[in-house]
Formats: structure tokens, C-alpha cells, sequence
């Protein structure tokens, strides 16, 4: 057993629901997980939301996150069930045997300290170095990690750093006290395109460097086949399939598998731009006093085509959501004006009209701050009804309720919260909301963003139905170029306020490529092994040339 | 130290300072409209128009407003807080030792209080919904919903009548030392932080809960560390600021609404000085009183300002 690192069995793990008004009941999250890990190894467990990943991920932790408890099973983590150990040898196994890195280091990381204080905080804790040991170790973890300036990058302190320095600089956290096996949950889920490949090449390189075992929890398959050398595809707490990388994404047995290594799989012909409905023309904008500092937007010019879709392409702070705020209204710009359907639009939202504002509607990334949890979806839904259209009483239900079978969903979630919805309806009630109004042109944010790939997809083809039978615009705003190829008819890349590229959607995935746009789509994982390492060097090659 | 803090604490200097001036205004505004007529009620009822018209000369009276307002300004600046109407003496001087009683209690009742506030805090919080957690919310309550002088009275007749640990009434002179003025103030001392307790410690223990939700907080958990240590050293400093504004509101009490514990306990404090002049209609007094509550109160919560922007690390360390 000593060759075994880590060796869970059987494990069952529940949490008691408190619903409000309801009697508190418990619920099984997680049952039947069996699996062991040989020192040096890295298993990618994956799954969607509610699989159950990340509290199998953190039970080796013996941690459960709100609630959560494990009722069943063994983990042994170096020989010893730790399920038997009390709360002082619990505490002596976090942070010294077993280390975490968090999905966004940049809310893991504690303001209030520097980035170094927080670093070596449990090896000291642990009595396992000295301070100036525990420093110099951090200093060489920093400069393995690849971060700048690494004698001086741990005086600094969180805000101070991009998020993907501080991903990395968790990573360094958790590798400090050289431990038997790190958690890795989601590291680069929040990170840009072109950031996240760095820091996956950075998390594969140290550990194979330091010889650590791994669990490596994501829902990208296409990540975790990067890193992994197996796999354990999971679902409803329970475990699909478990096999090596290689097999898993070349030869998937279960039908679950296989659709998510199929995910993406719409296929829509790009149409021709006519006539546009909606012309951005030379829009600058900036947040704060006019004329000071470099603009958010700098001379922003695009059009929409009736009945089609522009996808605006870009990392964060490439200006892309100040766009959609400039379009609505919410940011008057400096420069630039926007027409819509044959009329100038004013500047300001307070300016316009009913009517501008009932044609231009938007749908936002976080469904769940996007609704009032105390209404109801009839409320919800129907409010925009009300307010443009006046339909009240019967009518207005009788509309929420087509409009509800639109989205796929039936009538009775007419009275249901949004609490009691899953991400996936969520969205479709934003989708609903915006469509009430009856809009010529929807801004979609990020729609997709923080919705799992099957479910993302659901939400995809809805709206291209949609689009068929309303001849709706859409502005589709994303960081994710799978999306992007898979509903757009026209593309518009930025990067730093500018648009670097912009066409039909065919003219600007097609070769050649401005460097950005070719750095752009380099970065996007694929579901192959080997993937991260022929990119690399494929770039090495790339810059040698020139 | 770093241009935008040194710029945020001059505006909150400038603020505070402009706002004094305002609050002068009005209390002496306040002051004008008083029912009432000083050189009427020096000279009783039976004076006759004359004699009232020449103390009114005599005091200023017959200027307009606004003159007597920048005269009284005027002096204020230059540390002249203006003669009492009733006995004639300087202000400044009679104020002077009933400020310094009154800071004297206030400062050894924010010594218990504060630290023994946010300590219950921390400790009700790592034992959240516990027993310790209960208790300690239990009492503090308790403490708070009771009368100050039904608390007072409570302690009086315990440690001074039947155990005869302490004075009852709370006299300090300048012959005292350090030592005996502190046992005779321990009464009201801890009748005040009795009253104050409840709102500073349920106020950490609220500010920290809210910090406890985040994520370095599982990120600390999760490297082994104590609860304590976590509370102490990952979520303290996070929630500060607001902790910092109901501990100054407290200590502002303290200065400016202990008129009913010093009445108990007959200490020598600024309350009852005001109390008895305005009930004397002597307005100057009143007047000068009132500028240095407001003065203590503005001032505390410049402090509190101050300490909310010091403890923002994005604020102390720009990018």
C-alpha cells in the first residue's frame, strides 16, 4: 500500500439541505468512488457542475465545503485512513501533506497580506523550514513558475498582479511545503485563452519537476488531457468512466464520455452581412474624465446584419463588454455615434426612447444576479411585457407561457423562483426576458461563459433557432472561440480597445493571421494529448523564424 | 506613504474641518432661537427696561447676529471660549478640568472596552451559533437593553454597598494619583462599557462572518491552520473598517452622552457642567460645550475614516 499514495474507497459523501420553508434533509452527493493514485501521478477528474468533482477533490483534504460531509468509505492518504484522525493531526495533514489551489487564486489570495507572507504561511505553520529557508524556496518556485522578476514578485501584494501571476503564484503556495499531493481545482478555468496555456504549461512543468502527485479537477476536457496521465469522468456523484488519458479521449466507451468529447458539434452556415441594422461608427470611450489615460475603446467601428450574429472576440480588458455598455446607453462615448434600424441613437440611456430601449435588449453572463430572486419567472418574464406592450392579468400569462415554450421549458415554471432553476434554465429565462420585449437586436454577454459545455450548447442552438424564427440580431460578446465558430456570421477580433480583425465569419478564421488572432487561436485547447507541447514548440519555431 | 492617501486625508481633513464650521453655525443658531432672555433671567423680574438694556450693552446683546458670531469665532480660534453669563468666570479655565475628567474616563472605559469587545467578537465568531456564542450575545444584550442607571445602581449597591469594593460616588481631585483615580472611576467605567460592549463586539463578530465567507478563508483552512489564527490573522484585518466606525460612534459616546452615569456616580464631567448651565440659560456655555462634543465627534470619525483608508491595501499600495 505504501506505493499507493492516495487510495479512496468506497466513498459516500452528503449534505443536508435546508431549503427555506421546508424540513432539512440529507442529500448524497458522492457515492461509489474508488480510486488510488501512485506517487508522481496526475488523475484529471471531470465532470460538469453538480458532478461532484471538486468534493471528491477535496476530501483527501478531509474538507467539505458547506455542509458537506463525508458519512462513508476510507482515504488513505499515505497508509493511514485520515477519516480516523482528529482535528489536530487533520490540520497537521492540510497544508503539509496535502495542498490546495483554488479555482480563482485572485479571491484565494487574502488582501491584506503580501503575496510572499502568504506563500511560505504554511510551511512555516508547520514548523517545516525557516523563514529564510521557506523565502528562498519560494523565490526559486517563483522563477520555475516563469513569474516576473521573482526575487521581488512576493512584496507585492495580491491586487497588485495580473490573475494568471497569481494562479501561478498559488501554484507556488501549494508546491512550498513540498507536498505528497496537490489539488488542483479548476487553476485555469478564470484565466484568458492565451493566459491559460502559459500557466498549464507552468502547473505540467512543476510537477513533473517536483515528482508531486496530482488530482487535477476541471470541467475542459480538453485542458485536463494536457496534464493527466488518467482519467475519471464523473457525473450525478458517481463515477462514468476511469482509464487512462489516451483512451478516454480517443476512445471513450460510455455514451456520456463520448458526448463530451464531441461537445460543439452545431453546425451553422455563416451568412452574407446585408443591410445593417446596427452601425458602430468610430466609437471612442473611456471610464473617467475625457482625455485622460488611454481609452477603453479606441475608434470602434462594426455593423450588424438584421437576422444574424456578431461575435465580438477578446481577453478581458479588451473593451468588448464597454462596447455593449456604449450600445446601450449605459457609457456615452467620447466620439463615434450608433445608428439602429435608419436613426441616430443618443448618446445617453436616459435620452432615449421607449421604443430604443424595448429594440435593444440585453442578456448578461450571470443568470442568477441577472433576475430578482424574490419574483417569479411569470413576474420576471412578464415585467417587460407590461412595461412596453402593457399586457396585464390573463394575456400576460397567456404570453409568458408561449414565450416560456419558446425557450423549451413548460408552464409551470410560471411560478417558480429563481433559486429553485439550474444555470442552464436560468439563462433560458434571461433569454425569454429579452425576447418579451420583441427586440431587433440582442446583446448577448458572455451568455455561455459559466454554463457547462452540454448545457452551453443547449443554450447555443436555442438562440439560433430563435434567430430563424425572429430574425433577431444578436451581439455576441465571448472570450471562447469555440462559440464563436459555431454561431457567428460575422467576427469582430479586439484586443486593447481596438478591433485588429473583422469580417465574415469564414474571411477571418481563414489564414493568413495578424499575430494576434493567431496567437488568439493557437491558445485554444484541443482535445488530443500532446496538444500544449507541439504548441509550444510550434511557437518556439515560429519565433526562431522571424 | 503615497500620493492618493496623502490626498484622500486632506480631504477628509478639509471635510472635517468645514464641517466644524458648519456645526458652529448652527449651534449658535440653535442658541438664537432658545426661548428665553440671558439678561432677563441674570436680573430677575423685577428689572427695570433700563437696566436690561444696559446689560444687553454690557454683553454684546444689541449686535446683530452675525457680528456676535464671528466675534465668538474669533475668540474660539484663538483658544477664547468666552466668559460664563452666571458667575462671570472664563469658560476655558472651569472647562478645562471637567474636559480632562471626562476624557480621563473615557479613555480607561475604551481601554477595557474596545479590546475586550473585539476579543468577545472573535471568539463568538470561531464559535459560531455555540454555546461561548450564545452566551456571549446572550449577555451582551442583556447589557445593552438595560437602563445605564438601573445598571449603575445595580453595581453600586453589589461592589460598593455590599461587598464595599469600590466608592460609590466617583470623586476624583488633583491630589489623587494615578491609582486611586483609577479605583474610583472603576464603577462608572464599567457601567459605560457594560452599555458599549454589545454594539462594538456584535459588530465584529458581523464584519468578520462576512469576511468568512471568502475564499482565502478556505484557502487558509485548507494550510492547516487554527481556527483562531485564521480569524485572527486572515479575517480581522478584511474587516476593519467597519468594526473601526462603530468603535469611534462608541468612543464619541462616551465624551458626549455619559450625562446620566456621571449624575450617578456624581462624577466631576462635562455632562453635568452642561446640564447645570443649561438649565442656568447661561448660552455661552452652553455654546462651548456643544462645539467640543461636536468637535469629538467629528473628530473621532475623521479617525475612523482614516483608519478605514490606511487599512485598504489597495489604497496603501496602488498598483
Amino acid at each position: 500500500m505504501a506505493d499507493q499514495l492516495l487510495d479512496i474507497r468506497n466513498l459516500k459523501i452528503e449534505a443536508t439541505l435546508r431549503p427555506p420553508g421546508e424540513k432539512p434533509h440529507d442529500v448524497t452527493i458522492v457515492e461509489d468512488i474508488n480510486l488510488s493514485l501512485p506517487r508522481g501521478r496526475v488523475l484529471g477528474l471531470i465532470g460538469e457542475s453538480g458532478a461532484g468533482k471538486s468534493t471528491i477533490g477535496l476530501s483527501p483534504a478531509g474538507y467539505g465545503r458547506g455542509g458537506v460531509r463525508i458519512t462513508g468509505g476510507e482515504i488513505n492518504v499515505n497508509g493511514r485512513n485520515i477519516l480516523e484522525l482528529g482535528a489536530s493531526s487533520m490540520r497537521a495533514l492540510r497544508g503539509k501533506e496535502v495542498c490546495y489551489v483554488a479555482q480563482s487564486a485572485a479571491a484565494a489570495f487574502n488582501p491584506a497580506h503580501r503575496i510572499m507572507d502568504q506563500v511560505i504561511e504554511a510551511t512555516l505553520w508547520h514548523g517545516l523550514a525557516s523563514r529564510k529557508q521557506a523565502e528562498k524556496r519560494a523565490v526559486e518556485l517563483f522563477r520555475k513558475l516563469g513569474l516576473p522578476d521573482p526575487e521581488h514578485f512576493g512584496e507585492r501584494y495580491p491586487h497588485q498582479v495580473s490573475g494568471g501571476q497569481l494562479q501561478r503564484a498559488m501554484t507556488a503556495m501549494a508546491l512550498c511545503s513540498e507536498p505528497d499531493l496537490i489539488i488542483f481545482d479548476e487553476p485555469t478555468t478564470a484565466l484568458d485563452v492565451t493566459t491559460q496555456m502559459d500557466v498549464l504549461a507552468a502547473i505540467k512543468e512543476a510537477i513533473r519537476d517536483t515528482g508531486v502527485s496530482a488530482l487535477y479537477i476541471t470541467h475542459d476536457l480538453a485542458v485536463v488531457a494536457q496534464v493527466a496521465d488518467e482519467i475519471m469522468v464523473l457525473r450525478h456523484g458517481k463515477m462514468v468512466e476511469h482509464g487512462e488519458t489516451r483512451q478516454i479521449i480517443e476512445n471513450p466507451q460510455q455514451e456520456y464520455t463520448q458526448r463530451l468529447v464531441s461537445v460543439r458539434s452545431i453546425d451553422h452556415t455563416a451568412k452574407s452581412p446585408g443591410e445593417p441594422i446596427l452601425t458602430v461608427n468610430g466609437i471612442t470611450a473611456r471610464y473617467g474624465k475625457a482625455g485622460i489615460g488611454k481609452p477603453v475603446l479606441d475608434d470602434v467601428s462594426v455593423a450588424i446584419t438584421p437576422g444574424q450574429t456578431l461575435a465580438v472576440v477578446g481577453e478581458s480588458g479588451s473593451g468588448k463588454s464597454t462596447l455593449a455598455r456604449v450600445i446601450t446607453g449605459l457609457l456615452p462615448p467620447e466620439k463615434g455615434n450608433i445608428q439602429f434600424d435608419g436613426r441616430t441613437l443618443k448618446a445617453a440611456l436616459k435620452q432615449r426612447k421607449k421604443e430604443d430601449l424595448r429594440q435593444l435588449q440585453m442578456i448578461y453572463q450571470m443568470a442568477d444576479v441577472a433576475m430578482n430572486p424574490r419574483h417569479t419567472v411569470g413576474t420576471i418574464i412578464g415585467r417587460p411585457l407590461e412595461f412596453y406592450f402593457g399586457l396585464r392579468g390573463r394575456k400576460q400569462r397567456a404570453r409568458v407561457i408561449e414565450l416560456l415554450e419558446q425557450i423549451e421549458l413548460g408552464p409551470e415554471f410560471h411560478e417558480r423562483y429563481p433559486a429553485e432553476l439550474s444555470g442552464g434554465q436560468k439563462q433560458r429565462i434571461c433569454i425569454a426576458r429579452a425576447l418579451a420585449a420583441d427586440p431587433k437586436l440582442i446583446i448577448c454577454d458572455e451568455v455561455t461563459s459559466a454554463l457547462d459545455p452540454l448545457v452551453a450548447d443547449g443554450i447555443l442552438k436555442l438562440l439560433l433557432r430563435l434567430q430563424e424564427e425572429h430574425r433577431v440580431a444578436y451581439l455576441f460578446i465571448t472570450h471562447d472561440l469555440a462559440t464563436v465558430k459555431a454561431i457567428a456570421d460575422s467576427i469582430a477580433v479586439m484586443y486593447q480597445g481596438q478591433v485588429v480583425r473583422y469580417g465574415t465569419r469564414d474571411e477571418v478564421l481563414a489564414p493568413p493571421f495578424d499575430d494576434y488572432t493567431d496567437l488568439l487561436l493557437s491558445s485554444v485547447p484541443q482535445m488530443r494529448v500532446g496538444w500544449l507541447e507541439e504548441a509550444f514548440s510550434q511557437r518556439r519555431m515560429e519565433a526562431q523564424g522571424n | 506613504m503615497n500620493s492618493l492617501i496623502a490626498r484622500l486625508i486632506a480631504q477628509r481633513l478639509a471635510l472635517g474641518i468645514s464641517l466644524l464650521f458648519a456645526v458652529s453655525m448652527l449651534i449658535f443658531a440653535g442658541t438664537q432661537i432658545l426661548p428665553g432672555d440671558v439678561a432677563q433671567s441674570i436680573l430677575g423680574q423685577g428689572a427695570t427696561p433700563e437696566a436690561l438694556a444696559n446689560i444687553r450693552r454690557e454683553l454684546g446683546l444689541d449686535q446683530p447676529a452675525w457680528q456676535r458670531y464671528l466675534s465668538w469665532l474669533g475668540g474660539i480660534l484663538q483658544g477664547d471660549l468666552g466668559t460664563a453669563l452666571s458667575n462671570n468666570r472664563d469658560i476655558a479655565e472651569s472647562l478645562g478640568r471637567r474636559v480632562n475628567n471626562t476624557l480621563f474616563l473615557a479613555f480607561w472605559t475604551a481601554v477595557v472596552a474596545v479590546p475586550l469587545a473585539i476579543l468577545l467578537g472573535l471568539v463568538a465568531v470561531r464559535y459560531q451559533n455555540r454555546w461561548p456564542d450564545r452566551l456571549i450575545s446572550g449577555s451582551t444584550l442583556t447589557a445593552i437593553s438595560l437602563p445605564e442607571f438601573f445598571i449603575g445602581y445595580l453595581l453600586i449597591y453589589f461592589f460598593a454597598v455590599q461587598l464595599n469594593w469600590f466608592p460609590s460616588v466617583a470623586s476624583v481631585h488633583d491630589r489623587m494619583n494615578l491609582g486611586e483615580r483609577l479605583h474610583a472611576i472603576a464603577l462608572p467605567a464599567a457601567t459605560l462599557t457594560l452599555v458599549i460592549l454589545a454594539h462594538m463586539m456584535r459588530m465584529t463578530r458581523a464584519a468578520i462572518l462576512n469576511v468568512m465567507q471568502s475564499a482565502y478563508i478556505e484557502t487558509a483552512e485548507l494550510k492547516g491552520l487554527r481556527s483562531l489564527l485564521i480569524i485572527w490573522r486572515h479575517a480581522f484585518p478584511n474587516a476593519v473598517s467597519p468594526v473601526v466606525n462603530v468603535v469611534m460612534i462608541n468612543l464619541a459616546f462616551l465624551v458626549v452622552g455619559v450625562v446620566v452615569v456621571e449624575v450617578i456616580f456624581v462624577y466631576p464631567g462635562m455632562g453635568q457642567y452642561l446640564i447645570d448651565h443649561v438649565s442656568k440659560r447661561d448660552i455661552p456655555v452652553v455654546q462651548a460645550v456643544c462645539l467640543i462634543f461636536a468637535a469629538v465627534y467629528i473628530g473621532l470619525n475623521m479617525i475612523a475614516d482614516l483608519v478605514s483608508i490606511l487599512s485598504n491595501p489597495r489604497l496603501r499600495h496602488p498598483k
